[in-house]
C-alpha cells in the first residue's frame, strides 16, 4: 500500500519536474552548453597565460630565489633610518611643488581645449577629431617618456619633471573633461538660450554650475595620482624624491630606501586624506 | 522690515560668506602655487630661452639621419621593426600576465576586504591596509627593488605590475562586492551554504561582469606601464626607448613613439568595445 503510494507520488514529482523543466528550459541547460563561448575565451586565456610564463622566464627556482633574497632584502631594510632627514624632506616638498604645478597648469590649459573635444560644444568636427586625437597622443606617452624628452629642452631638475606632468595629465583632462561636458544636461543651456543669451553666457550658467564640481574632483584625484608619478620621475633626473630613491636601490642603503618609501606614503595618504575633505567641502559628496 | 527684506539680507549674508571662502580659498591655492614655483624652479625665461630646443627636438625626430622626413622611407624609418616588434610584443605579454596575476590575487582579496561578506573586522581592516599599501607605491619603486633582488629582466617588471594591480583592482573589486544586492546571499546561506557557495553562487554571478571590466581598464593601464618598466631594467620596449633617447638616435626615438602609441591606441579601442559589451550584458540572466 504504502509502495504504491510513494510510486504514485514518484511520478507525481516526476510530472512536476518536467513541467518545470518545459517551463524554464533555459535553466537547466547544462553549464557548459549555455557558457561554451566563456569557457572558449577562458581556454584561451590560460593558454596565452601559460605562454607568456615560460616565454618570459618565469621558473620557479627564479622565483623562489628571488623570494628569499627579497626577504633578506627586506630585514635589511629594519629600522628604517632617517639618515639625512632633512635633504628627504626638502626632495618631498618639491615632488609635491611639481605634482601641485604639473596638475594645475594641465587643468588651466585642458579647461578651454575641452569644450573644443566636445561634441556639443566643439567649433566643428575636425577641430573636435584633432582635438580628440592629440589628446589620445598625449596619453600615449606615459610620464618618464615625457620627462626624458623635457631634460633634453630644460635641462635635468624639477622644471622638467612639472613640464612632463603638464603634458601627459594635458592628456588626461582633455578628454575627462570633454567628456564631462558631453554628459551635461542640455536643458539649463537652453533656457538660457531662450531667454537671449549669448553663447558665452550660456555656457556661463548653463553648462558651467553642471561641470564644475565634476571637474574639480577630477584634478583633485589627478593631483593625488600625480604626487605618485611625481616621486618617481626623479628616476631618469626630473626633480623630486625618485632621485634620492634611484640612487639608494643602487648604492643598497636599504634602512635609508625604507625610511624614505615610508615618507611616499604617508604623503600620498595625507595628499589623499586632504584631497577627500576638500572635495567634500566643496562638492558636499565624498567621492564621484 | 518685511519677510521678504529679512530674506533677502540672509541670502546676501550666505552668498558674501561663500565668496569670502572662495577667495579665502584662491588666495591659500595662489600662495602655495607661488612657493612651489619657487621650490620646482619655474622660469619663465628659461621656458621661453629653450622652447626652440622643443620644437627643433621635434623636429629631428621626425628626420632621418640623411635629413629626410622620416615619412619619405618609412622602411628605413622602421628598420628595426622585427627587434621592436618583438620587444612590444614582450611588453604587452607582460601587461597581459601581470594583470591576470594580479587580478586574481585581487579577486580572492577583495572577498576578505568586504564588510558584507566577511564578518570578521580583523580580518576586513588587514586586508584592506595590504592593498593600500600595494597600490600606494609606485610599481616603479616595486620594480627597482625587484630588479636587485630578482635580478633583470621581464620578472621583476611582472612582479611589480602583479603587485601594484592588486592593490588597485583589489579596492575597485571591493567597492563593487559592498554594493550588490544582499538577498541571493542571504539565499544561500538560508540553504546551509558555505562561505565558498555564498561567493561563487550569490556574488561572483553579480558582479562578474563588473570585475572583467575593471580587469580590462586596467590592463590598458598597465600596457603603458609595461612600456616604461625597462627604464630600470625590468624588461619591455622601454630598456630600447631609454637607449635610443640617450645615444640621441633621433629618428629610433620617434619609430619607438609611434609603435607604443599606436598599441596603445589599439588596446584601448579594443578594451573599450569589450567593455562596452560586458557591461550592456549586466542584469541579464
Amino acid at each position: 500500500m504504502s509502495a504504491h503510494n510513494s510510486s504514485q507520488r514518484d511520478t507525481a514529482v516526476a510530472q512536476r519536474l518536467d513541467a518545470l523543466r518545459d517551463r524554464h528550459a533555459r535553466l537547466f541547460v547544462p553549464y557548459y552548453e549555455s557558457h561554451w563561448r566563456a569557457i572558449v575565451w577562458l581556454v584561451l586565456a590560460v593558454i596565452l597565460f601559460l605562454y607568456g610564463v615560460s616565454s618570459l622566464g618565469l621558473t620557479f627556482n627564479r622565483i623562489y630565489g628571488g623570494i628569499g633574497e627579497l626577504g633578506s632584502m627586506v630585514m635589511r631594510m629594519l629600522p628604517p633610518d632617517p639618515a639625512r632627514f632633512n635633504s628627504y624632506l626638502s626632495a618631498m616638498l618639491e615632488t609635491l611643488a611639481i605634482a601641485l604645478l604639473g596638475t594645475l597648469s594641465a587643468a588651466v590649459v585642458a579647461f578651454p581645449l575641452g569644450f573644443l573635444a566636445a561634441r556639443n560644444t566643439t567649433l566643428n568636427r575636425l577641430v573636435q577629431f584633432f582635438a580628440r586625437r592629440s589628446f589620445d597622443t598625449l596619453r600615449g606617452v606615459d610620464i618618464l617618456i615625457w620627462a626624458l624628452i623635457w631634460i633634453n629642452v630644460v635641462g635635468l631638475g624639477p622644471f622638467a619633471g612639472v613640464l612632463a606632468l603638464f603634458m601627459s595629465d594635458l592628456g588626461i583632462f582633455g578628454k575627462l573633461f570633454s567628456e564631462a561636458i558631453e554628459a551635461a544636461d542640455n536643458k539649463p543651456v537652453e533656457g538660457v538660450v531662450s531667454t537671449g543669451g549669448t553663447s558665452m553666457a550660456s555656457v556661463r550658467f548653463g553648462l558651467l554650475p553642471q561641470l564644475l564640481p565634476v571637474l574639480l574632483s577630477q584634478v583633485l584625484y589627478a593631483f593625488e595620482s600625480n604626487t605618485r608619478s611625481a616621486s618617481i620621475i626623479g628616476i631618469v633626473g626630473a626633480g623630486g624624491i625618485g632621485l634620492i630613491l634611484s640612487e639608494q636601490i643602487r648604492t643598497l642603503e636599504l634602512r635609508q630606501l625604507a625610511f624614505v618609501i615610508l615618507m611616499i606614503l604617508v604623503t600620498v595618504s595625507l595628499i589623499d586624506y586632504l584631497c577627500s575633505k576638500i572635495r567634500f567641502a566643496i562638492i558636499g559628496v565624498r567621492a564621484v | 522690515m518685511n519677510s521678504l527684506g529679512l530674506q533677502s539680507v540672509a541670502y546676501a549674508q550666505a552668498v558674501a560668506l561663500k565668496r569670502r571662502q572662495l577667495w579665502l580659498g584662491l588666495v591659500m591655492l595662489l600662495v602655495c602655487v607661488l612657493v612651489s614655483g619657487q621650490i620646482a624652479e619655474i622660469s619663465f625665461s628659461k621656458f621661453i630661452q629653450h622652447i626652440g630646443n622643443f620644437t627643433s627636438y621635434i623636429d629631428r625626430i621626425a628626420h632621418l639621419e640623411n635629413g629626410q622626413s622620416v615619412l619619405s622611407d618609412p622602411v628605413e624609418w622602421f628598420w628595426g621593426w622585427k627587434k621592436w616588434l618583438a620587444l612590444m610584443g614582450e611588453t604587452l605579454l607582460m601587461a597581459y600576465v601581470g594583470t591576470l596575476l594580479g587580478a586574481c590575487a585581487a579577486l580572492v582579496l577583495c572577498f576578505l576586504a568586504s564588510k558584507n561578506i566577511t564578518g570578521n573586522s580583523t580580518v576586513v581592516f588587514v586586508t584592506r591596509r595590504f592593498l593600500e599599501f600595494s597600490r600606494t607605491v609606485p610599481e616603479m619603486v616595486f620594480a627597482l627593488i625587484f630588479v636587485v633582488a630578482f635580478s633583470l629582466g621581464p620578472l621583476p617588471g611582472i612582479l611589480a605590475l602583479a603587485i601594484h594591480t592588486t592593490g588597485a583592482l583589489g579596492k575597485l573589486f571591493a567597492e563593487v562586492v559592498e554594493n550588490i544586492d544582499m538577498k541571493p546571499v542571504d539565499g544561500v546561506i538560508s540553504t546551509g551554504g558555505t562561505w565558498l557557495h555564498k561567493v561563487r553562487f550569490a556574488v561572483l554571478p553579480q558582479v562578474g561582469s563588473n570585475f572583467a571590466s575593471y580587469a580590462l581598464l586596467r590592463f590598458e593601464i598597465n600596457v603603458r606601464g609595461a612600456a616604461v618598466l625597462g627604464f630600470v631594467g625590468a624588461g619591455g620596449i622601454g630598456q630600447t626607448l631609454l637607449e635610443v633617447i640617450r645615444k640621441f638616435y633621433y629618428a629610433d626615438i620617434s619609430a619607438l613613439l609611434v609603435m607604443i602609441i599606436a598599441t596603445v591606441m589599439l588596446i584601448d579601442a579594443v578594451t573599450e568595445r569589450v567593455r562596452y559589451r560586458l557591461l550592456g550584458q549586466q542584469g541579464r540572466p
